[in-house]
């Protein structure tokens, strides 16, 4: 980093400096150190006494199957929703591309899902699938589905990964919007009169082009999967039923609540931050070097 | 586009009011269903036009509470939503301009440690380190406070990252003609910077608005007292009820309230959200 050091003194910098760095050492680096000591430890039953146990906590972990099915849960639900609202937002993009009247009047509806709060998102999306009483749910159950996503597992993912989707479709549209305008108007022209139909044009020129948008979205999509769906889960299904909609951020949360297992709680923590620090390095990795095929 | 096309517009056109229906669909069912009775909406024979029980639920959800729940009424979850989203909007662009502001403009021991500190900070979402972090808070005597809800989410890398940046292209000479002109740091920074900022720090409180308002996790830890809740984790006690004595029209107008403020941020102030919105993610 270029430093410009244009103005003397030490204790001003030093000053404006001060609370970010407090702020981050208090309620970011103190509470992740402690998880990453927690997840060493192991408390008695009665929070009487506590051993230091090396890696006894991840073995654990390893070894029990809703583990197992946290993360096979995490990983279906992730590709499940980066699939449909990357498609979706990609879809609804290039229609907007084209030089179309109105195209305010779409952008301002399809930007909105984005303002609304996951757990705000899940209680609309409720209010249509509620057997008995919604009214998508009803129209199911006419045709024959027994719709109900409080007793079947699949129906309870299927509900989750549609409110998810619906979430993301504004963000992926807006960035695949940005990706589209930015590529030359002469490329495509170029393609058109050597012959390629638009759907040729599409696929050779256009979708590889925009791969550096794709690329950053899966990731952004999968970050939000991980972390921001917990408040569609907990008002929707609460992870239920069996643990069908159970992911690794929600079993956090879910065993940190009834609070027995320190230990346990914290090994999942860090075993989350390691997968967090992992995307992040991907994502730079990738966005810095602006992939192309 | 290129070449002339048979059917004109139409495809776009098309699927783009497919889209748009798709997405304010359960929108309206909201706006629809909080103004009619519940025992319409319970029987599952809600009609897609408005009814006209709009003013009683909006006036019971807001004010009064409905007498059937012992539940603070929304009027005040919406004013802690206002007060944690305008504290995190408003406290993390105050702490990471100054940061920025420091790392780019001056040279001091550590600065570039100082700087990593902050850059890790990306990786460590609240999701993550969620029971420690509520146990230091606690112990700090931040439950049910607005400083506990806000504190512990302003600390953001992102902010700061965007104004180094934007520091970054502000040119050398404007600095040295300030200097000639007799202005310290902080002169320069309040008459000079800080107006060339206005536009990034609009973009960014918008986005930063929004996340705020739609916190849900840390605010469903940290607030006990059914007076210190916001709309978002409110609206779940709502629906919560697990037998049919859900109250539906209270529950939807909630929900209406609840994405109101950050739906009319956005619409109001699209080019600041699209620009906030791409830059912060660069």
């Amino acid at each position: 980093m270029e430093n410009r050091a244009l103005f003397a003194g030490k204790l001003l910098p030093c000053l404006l400096i001060l609370p970010q760095l407090a702020v981050s050492l208090i309620f970011f680096y103190w509470p992740a150190a402690q998880a990453l000591w927690q997840s060493f430890l192991v408390q008695d039953a009665f929070g009487l006494s506590t051993e230091f146990v090396w890696f006894e906590n991840y073995v654990n972990l390893l070894q029990t199957p809703e583990y197992y099915q946290a993360i096979a849960i995490t990983l279906i639900f992730s590709a499940l929703v980066a699939f449909f609202s990357l498609a979706l937002g990609l879809l609804l993009a290039v229609m907007a591309n084209r030089n179309i009247r109105g195209i305010q009047i779409y952008r301002t509806f399809l930007i909105v899902p984005y303002a609304v709060a996951p757990a705000v998102a899940s209680v609309l999306f409720i209010f249509m699938f509620q057997p008995g009483l919604g009214m998508i749910a009803r129209a199911l159950q006419r045709n024959g589905i027994d719709w109900n996503p409080v007793l079947n597992g699949t129906h309870a993912m299927i509900l989750v990964v549609i409110v998810a989707v619906w979430n993301q479709i504004s963000y992926n549209f807006l960035f695949f919007l940005a990706g589209l305008q930015a590529i030359p108007k002469s490329v495509i022209e170029a393609a058109a009169i050597d012959g390629a139909r638009p759907m040729r044009r599409f696929w050779t020129i256009v979708f590889p082009l925009l791969s550096p948008t794709t690329f950053f979205l899966i990731i952004v999509n999968i970050t939000y999967v991980f972390f921001n769906t917990l408040g569609i889960i907990d008002t929707a299904t609460g992870g239920g039923p069996n643990g069908a909609t159970e992911t690794l951020v929600y079993k956090v949360f879910q065993d940190g609540k009834v609070g027995t297992d320190l230990g346990g709680s914290g090994a999942q923590s860090v075993i989350l931050m390691v997968i967090v620090v992992a995307l992040t390095a991907f994502q730079f990795r990738y966005v810095e070097k602006k992939v192309h095929y | 586009m290129v070449e002339h096309r048979r059917f004109g517009n139409l495809l776009p056109h098309v699927i783009l009011l497919i889209g748009v229906a798709i997405v304010a669909f359960p929108v309206y069912l909201a706006v629809i269903a909080s103004t009619h009775d519940n025992a319409v909406i319970a029987n599952g024979q809600m009609p897609l036009y408005p009814g006209s029980h709009a003013l009683e639920t909006y006036w019971n959800t807001l004010v009064s509470g409905t007498g059937k729940t012992t539940r603070q009424p929304v009027g005040t979850m919406m004013l802690n939503s206002l007060i944690m989203a305008l504290g995190i909007a408003g406290g993390k662009i105050a702490i990471s301009i100054i940061s920025a502001y420091a790392i780019v403009f001056f040279s001091f021991p550590f600065r570039m440690t100082a700087f990593w500190t902050i850059f890790i900070t990306l990786m460590l979402p609240v999701e993550v380190r969620i029971f420690p972090t509520y146990k230091i808070t606690s112990d700090l005597h931040l439950l049910d406070s607005y400083a506990g809800l806000i504190l512990p989410l302003i600390a953001s890398a992102t902010a700061t990252l965007l104004f180094r940046q934007f520091f970054m292209t502000v040119p050398k000479e404007l600095v040295e003609a300030s200097k000639i002109d007799g202005a310290g740091p902080i002169r320069f920074f309040w008459d000079t910077l800080l107006p060339l900022s206005v536009t990034n720090i609009a973009a960014l409180f918008v986005i930063l608005f929004i996340y705020g308002w739609n916190q849900y996790l840390w605010p469903l830890l940290i607030t006990t007292r059914d007076d210190m809740q916001t709309i978002v984790i409110g609206i779940k006690k709502i629906i919560d009820v697990k037998d049919a004595l859900t109250e539906w029209q209270v529950a939807m107008a909630t929900a209406v309230l609840a994405m109101l403020p950050p739906v009319a941020v956005v619409v109001l102030m699209q080019r600041l959200f699209v620009k906030g919105l791409i830059e912060t993610e660069k």
